[in-house]
């Protein structure tokens, strides 16, 4: 069945991070000269200090559930069976927060601060996005 | 010339004009020839009224929604204005617009200033989320869309870190919901129980149906001038005694803080500036787009400590009558999303002593609080 779920768009700056997702690596910029690193990769200075000198660091893949919430309303036809369905905002290990979803869970057992580990979902052939799934 | 402060903006300025629409009358019926334009129009006629000016006196036009301050200058024939320009349809935006306008006025750029907010949201369908609506595209691939749901997650954090449960929220909206009751223009003016809160469904868990606020239309003008024109027009002038704004412009609408570190800032710098404290506040109105966002905003404010907003809200301390009446008019779930527009025109009709049945007695200084990704404060005061 086709995938009918919004897909993601990639830029110029960001390319790099959903090849990287394809390959199975979760990769974000980290600045070469003040070590800060950063989501989303939408940027080629380094919000902290400005530098132009980044570079794509492979990171640990596991986090913790900042927050989570369960959507009841329907906002996106593709999304309609799913409902009701979770998006979390994830806390990575490195710092960076990101929004995403929950897997192999039962939305039950989601708990602030709950570790998490980074998995892929191939979606298409061209795209692979993150999802988290609870370190047991 | 030596640095000016907000100091030496205190109570220069002052609201001499407010106009509004019936938000419970246009809810209940359709227009095909209503939209932001000619709903300002209706606002900025009655604002004018209310004020005792003729247009022709109105030499700055903020307008707020409304896109295109062209189209809108030439449906009120306003041709040789001294300021002209379009805000963005955000709830953070009231404030800065009324703090535009009363720059405006402070320099001397303009004398007389209206600002006028348009909202036909109910009319052509408004979701703020979904398909078309402008959602991150890293976020949209999982489904996350909508401000409600960004404060919903902030909410979830608040309930962990605090031990707050979902009940709680249900003062806020029973509260506001309270007040509408007394507001004749009021959208949704029934009585409503804790049960029926805690019966409703979910839009984005832990959030209800009535922690949100509503989609209706309407319109807001405030008409501003300096505080010497001022004293002799029609009504009583409500002085912008301070106002501050502290940015939180990141990424993501969550923020780990809750908004409150940008409000505390705007509260220390109003609270400084106007020589006033905590406890001359006689009412007070939050910009709440979603209920978890007054507590965010009491507690920002320092109505009280981090944490303990959850708990201060309850047992009516936040209803007329109570310590702190707050969002006087039914607020965004109950009276009408003016997007903090209809929360100023309350605190004017407060501080006029027109609010009707909802009135606060003598009521000499209010505060507006707003905690969004451009937080912001303002403290307003009669003589």
């Amino acid at each position: 069945m086709a995938y009918e779920k919004p897909l993601p768009q990639p830029t110029a700056i960001d390319a790099p991070y959903w090849e990287y997702l394809r390959q199975h690596e979760l990769r974000l910029p980290r600045c070469q000269e003040c070590g800060h690193i950063f989501f989303p990769p939408n940027k080629v200075y380094c919000p902290s200090c400005l530098s132009d000198r980044l570079e794509w660091v492979k990171l640990s893949g596991r986090g913790k559930v900042w927050s989570w919430v369960v959507f009841h309303q329907r906002y996106f036809s593709s999304f309609a069976n799913d409902i009701p369905y979770v998006v979390a905002f994830i806390e990575l290990e490195e710092g960076p927060r990101l929004m995403s979803t929950l897997v192999d869970c039962d939305q039950g057992e989601i708990r602030c601060d709950m570790p998490v580990e980074v998995v892929y979902d191939d979606i298409t052939p061209e795209f692979t996005i993150p999802k988290f799934r609870p370190i047991r | 010339m030596a640095q000016m402060t907000l100091y030496d903006f205190k109570d220069k300025v002052c609201f001499v004009g407010v106009g509004d629409t019936n938000y419970g009358a246009l809810y209940r019926t359709k227009d095909p020839r209503r939209n932001q334009y000619t709903l300002g129009v209706e606002a900025f006629k009655a604002a004018l009224d209310d004020a005792g000016l003729n247009k022709d006196e109105i030499d700055g036009l903020i307008l707020v929604r409304i896109p295109s301050y062209q189209l809108f200058a030439d449906m009120v024939g306003l041709r040789y204005l001294r300021a002209a320009n379009t805000f963005r349809g955000e709830g953070r935006m009231s404030a800065l617009a009324v703090q535009y306008a009363a720059m405006l006025i402070c320099s001397g750029l303009c004398s007389t200033v209206a600002v006028v907010y348009g909202n036909d949201g109910r009319s052509v369908g408004a979701t703020y989320g979904g398909e078309g609506e402008g959602s991150s595209p890293y976020d949209v691939l999982y489904g996350m869309t909508s401000p409600g749901a960004a404060v919903a997650h902030m909410w979830r954090r608040y309930m962990h870190e605090y031990g707050a449960r979902e009940e709680h929220l249900a003062a806020v909206a029973t509260s506001n919901r309270r007040h509408a009751g007394l507001n004749p223009k009021a959208v949704f003016r029934d009585p409503l129980t804790l049960e029926t809160y805690l019966t409703s469904r979910y839009i984005a868990a832990p959030l209800r149906l009535y922690d949100y606020c509503l989609i209706n239309d309407g319109a807001v003008a405030l008409i501003l001038t300096g505080a010497e024109r001022a004293r002799d027009l029609r009504k009583p002038p409500v002085y912008l005694t301070a106002t501050a704004t502290c940015t939180d412009l990141t990424f993501f609408y969550t923020v780990d803080d809750f908004f409150r570190d940008g409000v505390r800032r705007c509260a220390e710098a109003v609270f400084g500036a106007s020589g006033l404290t905590h406890k001359d506040i006689q009412v007070c109105q939050i910009y709440d787009n979603f209920t978890p966002t007054v507590i965010f905003g009491l507690e920002g404010a320092s109505f009280c400590k981090y944490g303990e907003g959850f708990q201060f809200v309850q047992n009516g301390r936040i209803s007329l009558g109570g310590e702190l009446p707050v969002n006087t008019s039914g607020g965004h779930t109950s009276e009408s999303y003016m997007q903090g527009f209809g929360l100023h025109a309350e605190n004017i009709r407060q501080l006029r002593g027109e609010a009707g049945d909802r009135q606060v007695p003598n009521c000499q200084v209010a505060m507006y609080i707003c905690p969004a990704p451009i937080c912001a404060a303002h403290i307003m005061t009669r003589r």
